[in-house]
């Protein structure tokens, strides 16, 4: 897989994750793309923190509207039935525990369901924005990522970073498997075949606890 | 309409060394035409406080590039690369908030609260000299209060009396800004005789200053 096919497949099985009537967040990056999967016979709330619920697809000429954007700033539209609030509402949504899955990019994840992904010091200071209040809020936390960056593992025993929120994460989508955080550890639930078990333990930092885990399967 | 103001009078209600909150979430929601006149006004030794930096060349990324900004309070730079750089170099202070609590601790400076408990940072580095407090069995982080001497917000739609209508996403930290600010200056898209008294999102009695955007 290319890159793009990498991302999308990812994005494709975190989409599977969702029930009727779910409020999800979807971050910035790879998250996004998960909007491109969302299954159509379930109706999912897309909730976007800069102060809506009922995100659509990105506008045409037709239909564009400088008033109408996502967090990241870029526009959007509002599908029938969205409405428009402010801040303050939004993280009541956030951080009272009304958005069911948030779905978040991450830089580093460990065994304790900690993760890392605002801040490398000395580096890069882009700064935490809305993901410390989403990761904290969330009924479930869903890390959409690559399993390692180029090759060095960000599924560890401990994050070095900066931590974003500590015991927070409950699963972990990458291109090699499916992973949920457990009191004991990471279990891998799906793997994709395209990899040995031992091909993605040895990706991993963090101890992989593999107990017949069933096969990803993603229509892209 | 008594509390409107002309742009060209803007210099008389700023000085250097201030602190103002600026509405909006990057950009979308900020009064781009006020930012440009405290340009050239070329008031300096800001404290802003804003969800973000801007975007290169837009907001308040205008005032950074210009050297107007001594501290920025925000909850997310990283649109803005100039911010960043500036920070790294010890040229701008940069204090990076969770923007739930950014928008809570405005809230708290303009509902007379002595702060507010949060859950989000706790085992993170944002509670580090901050007071932890439990309830219920949890763990919250007193989070203070924040305010400024002067609001700087855009309105889509405001009336004579200076009730405020915010459209869409430009609505964002605008409505809570405008409580927590000891002056508020109010960018109008458009100004009507009256707004219907159930849509208003920002009553009047908040709002010093109405400004109308030349469109």
């Amino acid at each position: 897989m290319d890159k793009l096919q990498t991302r999308n497949f990812i994005a494709a099985r975190v989409a599977k994750e969702f029930k009727d009537n779910d409020v999800v967040n979807l971050g910035i990056g790879l998250p996004t793309l998960v909007a491109n999967f969302l299954p159509s016979d379930i109706t999912i709330n897309l909730q976007s923190e800069n102060g809506l619920i009922g995100l659509g697809p990105k506008p045409n000429e037709v239909n564009f509207d400088r008033d109408i954007t996502n967090a990241g700033g870029q526009p959007v539209t509002l599908l029938e039935g969205g409405m428009y609030f402010d801040s303050t509402l939004s993280f009541s949504i956030i951080r009272g525990g009304h958005v069911d899955v948030t779905v978040l990019g991450s830089l580093q994840v460990d065994e304790t369901g900690s993760l890392a992904n605002w801040i490398i010091p000395g580096k890069m200071i882009p700064g935490m924005g809305g993901a410390m209040d989403l990761v904290t809020g969330a009924k479930k936390v869903i890390i959409a990522m690559t399993h390692t960056n180029k090759g060095k593992p960000k599924i560890l025993k401990a994050c070095t970073l900066p931590l974003t929120a500590k015991n927070q994460v409950n699963m972990i989508v990458t291109e090699m498997g499916v992973m949920a955080i457990k009191e004991d550890g990471i279990h891998l639930m799906e793997y994709n075949p395209e990899y040995t078990i031992e091909e993605i333990k040895n990706a991993t930092e963090a101890n992989l606890i593999v107990n017949e885990p069933i096969k990803m399967k993603v229509e892209v | 309409m008594k509390k409107l103001l002309d742009i060209n009078n803007l210099k008389d209600h700023v000085f250097d060394g201030m602190s103002i909150m600026v509405g909006g979430f990057m950009v979308v929601g900020t009064p781009e035409f006020i930012i440009d006149e405290l340009v050239n006004i070329g008031v300096k030794d800001l404290t802003l406080i804003c969800n973000d930096a801007g975007l290169p060349g837009k907001g308040i990324a205008k005032l950074i590039t210009n050297g107007q900004v001594k501290t920025l309070i925000a909850s997310h730079i990283g649109l803005n690369p100039e911010a960043g750089q500036l920070m790294s170099a010890g040229k701008m202070e940069c204090i990076l908030i969770p923007q739930g609590t950014l928008a809570e601790r405005i809230r708290a400076g303009g509902a007379g609260l002595g702060g507010i408990l949060t859950p989000t940072g706790i085992g993170t580095i944002v509670e580090e000299g901050k007071q932890i407090i439990n309830t219920n069995g949890k763990d919250f982080i007193l989070e203070l209060p924040l305010r400024a001497d002067l609001a700087i917000l855009e309105g889509t739609t405001v009336d004579e009396y200076g009730n405020v209508v915010y459209t869409k996403t430009t609505r964002n930290f605008n409505p809570v800004m405008a409580t927590a600010t000891d002056q508020v200056i109010v960018g109008a898209r458009e100004i009507v005789k009256r707004i219907d008294p159930d849509n208003v999102m920002t009553p009047h009695i908040f709002v010093d200053y109405v400004i109308k955007e030349e469109l």
